[in-house]
């Protein structure tokens, strides 16, 4: 089923799209911490290489968003910015 | 208060339940045609005037009454594991939702398009008005949208926990630092509940779940609402 796309009720209000991280074959499991860390690796990653401003990295950020819950992403910042982030960035 | 629909499962509010009622049925059934067929072997047992007390064998008989449980409980596997593999599916969800199980209260994160956490504590007593129902209304209800299927990612912050919705077919536990997925789509609008289904601690009885499933334009109006507020939710909104 493609993503669905409402308008909302009334006029001036935007439309928008409700979409998620898609179902990814790598993690075809329950268990899903694995996508969640990997997007959120990847994320950062993609940054390092190609640039802040590379739009395509965008698409692990919403990946890791939408997958790990705030507590985690908020952890994983602290320790990048204080250089004890345990994975390859 | 208990009435005879407590006897029975929940209406299902999913397709996934609806089928999973179904194969109780079917389950029930079979059940109650192997009891009739025992039974009456018994009685007939009991009552009759045991002319082949001395018969030492009968292949026939032996060998129908292995063969027909066989056949019996493939008529039973084949529709379980069907159903258990529908529900391990995960059919391109348009939404996720994270439920956090703490002692002793759930947390929602909605982050999709904007960032949007909240507690759901139960009602308690004291508060509690004519409509709501006592250990099962929370003071935040999970809102999401009907007939668009939801992914839901299960995780604790403390202890191990459960997060149950039986109208809809779902029970995934909660585990400290590992992400449980599972996902639904619920068929009708209105208020599902469900109860913390690991034991957790002493408050585990009062941590239950409330969702209130709405067409998908009140959905939208709702996180508008709530998110008003926040500024990458503007962000969001330009992009």
């Amino acid at each position: 089923m493609p993503s669905l796309a409402v308008m909302a009720g009334k006029k001036e209000e935007p439309k928008f799209e409700l979409s998620t991280a898609p179902f990814d074959p790598r993690f075809p499991n329950q268990n899903q911490t694995r996508y969640c860390w990997q997007s959120y690796v990847d994320y950062h990653r993609c940054r390092k290489v190609k640039g802040e401003k590379y739009e395509p990295c965008e698409y692990f950020r919403k990946c890791y968003e939408s997958l790990c819950p705030f507590a985690w992403v908020e952890k994983w910042d602290t320790q990048r910015e204080e250089n004890r982030f345990p994975g390859k960035i | 208060m208990t009435t005879w629909l407590n006897m029975s499962l929940q209406d299902g509010a999913s397709p996934i339940m609806e089928q999973l009622v179904f194969f109780h049925d079917h389950v029930l059934m079979i059940m109650l045609m192997i009891t009739t067929t025992v039974s009456y072997m018994m009685v007939t047992l009991i009552r009759n005037k045991q002319t082949s007390r001395f018969m030492l064998e009968g292949q026939m008989i032996e060998t129908t009454w292995t063969i027909a449980p066989a056949i019996i409980l493939v008529f039973i596997a084949m529709p379980s594991l069907r159903l258990l593999y529908l529900m391990d599916e995960v059919h391109n969800p348009t939404l996720t939702l994270k439920a956090v199980g703490h002692q002793w209260y759930w947390s929602y994160e909605y982050s999709d398009f904007t960032k949007l956490e909240f507690d759901s504590y139960m009602i308690p007593q004291e508060e509690q008005q004519e409509s709501t129902f006592r250990l099962l209304d929370t003071d935040n209800r999970i809102v999401l949208p009907i007939n668009s299927p939801i992914r839901l990612i299960v995780t604790a912050a403390d202890v191990l926990h459960s997060w149950t919705i039986p109208s809809l077919g779902v029970k995934t536990d909660a585990t400290p630092g590992r992400l449980n997925q599972t996902s639904f789509s619920i068929s009708r609008p209105g208020i599902l509940y469900g109860q913390c289904s690991e034991i957790c601690g002493a408050n585990h009885s009062f941590m239950p779940i409330t969702i209130e499933s709405v067409p998908a334009k009140y959905f939208i109006n709702w996180v508008s609402k709530l998110s008003e507020s926040s500024d990458d939710w503007k962000q969001v909104l330009v992009s």
